[in-house]
């Protein structure tokens, strides 16, 4: 273990800006997100998931804003346990009917003010899921959203775009 | 398997199955076969409907190989097997929810996805219209003090998928565990009928996001088995590479998350990083992050450009690098081995029983791995070891998983020095007006996943079944909590890692 400390500690964080395209629209990225929750937020915001739904796979993008590529937390954004600590409901899949009450009581539970947003195409429009007997189709259906963050998953880029657009815009 | 051989040489054969035999048998055979199998002669890798019939696709055990068995059911019943054979038990109820036919004799008339949420019964049999208010669920009861239940679900404290887990427990110890499962049903099978093979393999790789890749293969060698179209080699093992770094990212992702749910952050930190690498890689060899819609029928729909091959062969050897250093960090760290050894103990004989694959089966003493038997493409021509163990516990479950990443990154090494210049993908034929079927089973990083197709006369998909690796494994994460402690089902959770949406359909 005192390898990897002292790796930890010794290395540049891979946070920083590096030459890479990529990492060059994550520094982008995150500067303008910075930026706009430290003058909207005072840098705090809560986000609560809900899987209505999903196939997983934006759920492994979401997880993915937390490893140290993007580290979701460093703009005082955080994923909280319980929609009674969220600002934000953030909702993947097409809702599956299945999973409609548990929606709207997990909205129903989240203080407000709150937003919601929509996460993949699914949770736009049903996505290929669309017209089955089992799904709603869209979290509009069930709940209103403020902002949908489309893709099949929407990369983690995306996903941070999304919240930018949402502090900037909406809160 | 004697009741396997009798039903396929005096069965009815159904011409047009590919490539594993399918036979219509009788009540009586139905049932030797399934006795058969509950005395480990066999394993039941699915059970499923098409409407009209009931399916059994088992694997034989003494000469390895597989063969459908069907029973017809012209008055809406068939036989329950599930008395014998439990695993059958929660087939029975999903093919009573869906297509409205009955397992007769079944202990247990719950319906299963079917939350009486949809507005109609058995929509894939005529669809009745009814309420949609939600059916009450009878969960086993706790009975007496000092046992009390806690009910957890459907949404769940982490980033993780629903599903409602039912707790009696004694003080901390969790005396029983009841799943309930069924709330990401999305009716894929229904989607499937009459979907044209595009939009069907879409469907198919949207099953279980993590698995897409493994799915999207699944779903293509049913298509080419049914159609009889021969893939080209550079597809073939490409294919294998995106299933092979699809395997990787998942065990990496894993393998952290397991070790954050043991409170140990530090690993979980490394894990991100090289999954994140791994999945950036796969964005630079195949233009997706999960390479979704990359494995079509026929061949893939993206091709690994020299640069794409340079990152991949950097991804390989800083992994190889990384590897060891993780496995090292994880045995060596002592307030972590106190939380996985030991804990969620999964009995080898539940393993058999089920036919649980992955490697919650190799981690008890079950070394199954669709990739070597039945075996497809291009497997045969690589040795690789794969992941075992006979300790059952997370702590095993996390080894086996660290020996199959260093194989995978030893095959794709291997693929990578093998792969020929040539074409990607070979044109479906054009429909031949017949009805054709084909079945598969292809290893994900789950597990087996078990895959059988019908296509129609006219080229698009008449019936599709896609068995997640989670049916048989979901039941024995029950049975591995049983005398843990509550605190510990995150922990014991993640190292199942179970599909919800691959299980719920
Ligand atoms: S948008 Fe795509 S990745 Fe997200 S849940 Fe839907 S199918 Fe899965």
């Amino acid at each position: 273990m005192r390898e990897f400390l002292i790796q930890g500690l010794l290395h540049q964080p891979l946070t920083e800006p590096a030459p890479s395209a990529d990492d060059a629209a994550i520094a982008e990225v995150a500067r303008a997100l910075a930026d706009a929750s430290r003058r909207k937020l005072g840098r705090s915001l809560s986000i609560r998931e809900v899987d209505a739904g999903s196939c997983n796979g934006c759920e492994l993008e979401i997880h993915a804003l937390n490893n140290a590529f993007y580290d979701l937390e460093r703009f005082g954004l955080r994923v909280v346990a319980s929609p009674r600590h969220a600002d934000v409901l953030m909702v993947t899949g097409p809702v599956t009917k299945n999973m409609r009450e548990a929606l709207e009581r997990t909205y129903a539970a989240t203080p407000n003010p709150k937003w919601v947003v929509a996460i993949g195409d699914c949770a736009f429009d049903g996505g290929v899921f669309a017209g089955s007997y089992a799904c709603l189709g869209a979290v509009s259906e069930a709940i209103p959203v403020d902002l949908h963050i489309r893709g099949c998953p929407p990369d983690p880029i995306a996903l941070l775009k999304g919240f930018i657009a949402l502090v900037d815009s909406r809160i | 398997m004697k009741s396997l051989r009798d039903a396929m040489s005096n069965g009815r054969h159904v011409e047009q199955s590919r490539p594993w035999p399918r036979c219509v048998v009788d009540h009586t055979s139905w049932l030797r076969a399934v006795r058969e199998i509950s005395k480990g002669h066999g394993d039941m890798l699915s059970l499923w409907s098409d409407g009209a019939d009931v399916h059994m696709a088992i694997l034989d055990h003494e000469s390895l190989q597989i063969g459908i068995i069907t029973i017809e059911c012209p008055d809406g019943c068939y036989p329950s097997g599930a008395h014998m054979h439990p695993p059958a038990l929660r087939f029975e109820r999903a093919i009573r929810d869906i297509y409205g036919l009955e397992a007769e004799g079944s202990s247990d008339r719950r319906r299963w996805l079917d939350h009486g949420r949809w507005g109609v019964r058995r929509p894939g049999a005529g669809p009745r219209p009814c309420a949609a208010a939600g059916d009450p669920y009878d969960f086993l009861a706790a009975e007496n003090a000092p046992l009390h239940q806690i009910p957890v679900g459907p949404v769940h404290a982490g980033v993780i998928e629903p599903g409602h887990f039912r707790f009696s427990a004694n003080g901390e110890i969790v005396v029983r565990l009841e799943e309930r499962l069924g709330y990401v049903h999305k009716g894929v099978e229904r989607l499937m009928v009459a979907a044209p093979l595009e939009r069907a393999a879409r469907l198919a790789g949207r099953v279980s996001g993590d698995s897409t890749v493994a799915y999207a293969l699944a779903f293509a060698h049913t298509v080419e088995a049914a159609l009889a179209i021969d893939v080209p080699r550079r597809a073939i093992l490409l294919r294998a590479l995106m299933a092979e770094l699809e395997r990787i990212a998942n065990h990496v992702g894993d393998i952290g998350a397991i070790c954050n749910d043991a409170s140990f952050s530090l690993m979980h930190t490394h894990c991100g990083i090289l999954r994140e690498r791994v999945l950036r890689t796969a964005r630079t060899c195949f233009g997706h992050r999960l390479m979704m819609d990359r494995i079509v029928p026929g061949g893939v729909a993206a091709d690994l450009t020299p640069e794409g091959e340079r990152t991949l062969r950097a991804l390989l050897s800083e992994a190889g690098k990384l590897i060891p250093l993780f496995m090292r960090l994880y045995g060596d760290t002592t307030s972590l081995q106190d939380r996985t050894v030991g804990a969620g103990f999964l009995r080898p004989e539940l393993a058999t029983q089920y036919g649980c694959g992955g490697f919650i089966g190799r981690a008890s003493g079950r070394s199954f791995d669709a990739r070597r038997a039945p075996g497809y493409a291009p497997y045969a021509e690589f040795s690789f070891p794969i992941g075992a163990g006979s300790e059952g516990d997370v702590d095993a479950r996390v080894w086996v998983r660290f020996d199959e990443v260093r194989a995978s990154l030893v095959l794709i090494e291997q693929m990578l020095e093998r792969l020929p210049a040539g074409p990607l993908l070979t044109e479906n034929a054009p429909a031949s007006g017949e009805t054709l079927e084909g079945a598969a089973l292809v290893e994900g990083f789950r597990g087996d996943i078990f895959a059988w197709v019908r296509i129609g006369a006219t080229g698009a998909v008449e019936r599709c079944h896609l068995r997640d690796p989670s049916w048989l494994q979901w039941p024995l994460l029950e049975a591995a909590i049983e005398g843990n402690i509550v605190a510990d089902f995150p922990l014991l959770n993640k190292s199942f890692n179970c599909s919800y949406s691959g299980h719920d359909l």
